[in-house]
This record gives C-alpha cells, structure tokens and sequence, in this order.
C-alpha cells in the first residue's frame, strides 16, 4: 500500500510518500512495523496522540483495520481556515 | 455547491457576486473570509500552507454536504489555498446562502470550525526568528462539541 506523510512527519521521515509491503491488519500494527525499521520512523511515532491518521483519504484512528486499504497518511492535528 | 483548493489567489468581490446571482429565492448571504495575519512581536515572512490533495477536496465536500443538509441552505463555497502566502493575502473563504440569516450565519461558523481541524490542510510559518509548524489549538476542537 502507499503511505503519506504530511507536514512534520513528512519531515522527520524524509519522504513525502512510500510503498509498504506489509501484512498488518491495523493501522496500529503497521505503525509497530514501522516503527522499527529506523530511528527517524521511532521519532517520527514517538507520541501517537499528536498524530492523526486517514485511511483511503478518510479520517479515522488507530484501532482501524487494514484489510483491501490502498492508502494510509500520517500527519499532526490539521490547522485550516 | 462548490468546493476549490488552489494556489493562486482569489477576488472575493467576483465569487461573492456570482455566488449571490444564483440565488433568487435566498434572503441572505453570508461570507467569511480568513487573512493571512501578522505576528506583532516576531514579523511574519511567509505563511507555508500544505495540503492532501484528493483528500482535501472530499473533506471539504463532505463537510459542506452536512451544513448544506443540516441548515437546509440553498448553496455553499468554499476555497482555499494553499502555498506560499504572506501576511494581508487571503487564505480561505466560505460563503452560504440560505432564506433567512441566522441559518446563513450558523452554516458558515460551522463550515469555518469543521474545516480548521477537519480538513487536511497544515500551516507552517516563517519568521525572522525560523520557522515551524502551526499548533492545532485545544479550543478549535473544543469548538466542534458544541454542534
């Protein structure tokens, strides 16, 4: 599946977006394979209370299964207007 | 209903005008227009707005959509860019139009509380000082309880 990173998340992993191979079947489970890959990942998920998440463009959380998903994005609370 | 996300600036005079024609049988429009602002003690360079493209757009839509349904309204706009902006340029405006005022008034708070943490929209500012990113603020999700 693709995964996006938005603002500083974007920035502390360095990539806007990348492909995951990954058989997790939360988004909570790929953060934990994430998570490990590499210091900049660990960082970059440290606090996931100053994260948000949207599955196939749609807002949700971390309890939200993975199953079919084409699309995850991880980014901090958003500030519109 | 419109929604636009774009990089280039609007004329709030023209959208307001052409969202107005339309609409004969509405008593009132409103419009808010959200402006890059200054910051007194640390002068603002630039204001870096990023985006979700594809997802914005829906976000938006989704949330016009529910005031459009909830306050029966006859139409909705909203734009906003995204970018590069500095401190005086407009950001973003949302215009509703509905039979009497006070719906036309209720819609657009609410298209203007749901898109400032429900749309994935991120601001980062540049200052003399550095720069950083925009923290959500607790009262804008405090704002959404009370609809």
């Amino acid at each position: 599946m693709d995964v996006l990173y938005f603002a500083w998340v974007r920035e502390r992993i360095g990539i806007p977006r990348e492909q995951v191979e990954t058989s997790a079947a939360t988004v909570a489970d790929l953060v934990a394979e994430l998570r490990l890959r590499e210091e900049r990942y660990e960082l970059a998920f440290s606090d996931l209370t100053a994260l948000r998440v949207a599955v196939d463009q749609k807002l949700t959380d971390f309890d939200a299964p993975l199953g079919g998903v084409r699309e995850v994005a991880f980014f901090p609370p958003m500030t519109g207007g | 209903m419109r929604v636009v996300v774009q990089e280039q600036p609007f004329d709030i005079g023209a959208e307001t005008t052409t969202f107005a024609a339309g609409h004969k049988e509405m008593g009132a429009i409103v419009t808010f227009t959200g402006i890059v602002r200054d910051l007194p003690d640390d002068p603002l360079q630039a204001m870096e707005i990023e985006h979700y493209p594809g997802m914005t757009e829906a976000a938006l839509t989704e949330i016009a959509q529910t005031a459009i349904d909830r306050w029966t309204l006859g139409d909705a706009l909203v734009i906003h860019r995204y970018g590069r902006l500095v401190p005086g340029e407009m950001i973003m405006m949302v215009a509703t139009a509905s039979k009497h005022r006070k719906d036309a008034f209720e819609a657009a708070e609410y298209l203007m509380d749901y898109l400032k943490s429900r749309a994935p929209f991120w601001k980062r500012e540049i200052t003399d000082a550095g720069e950083s990113w925009v923290s959500s603020k607790a009262e804008d999700e405090d704002a959404l309880t009370r609809w």
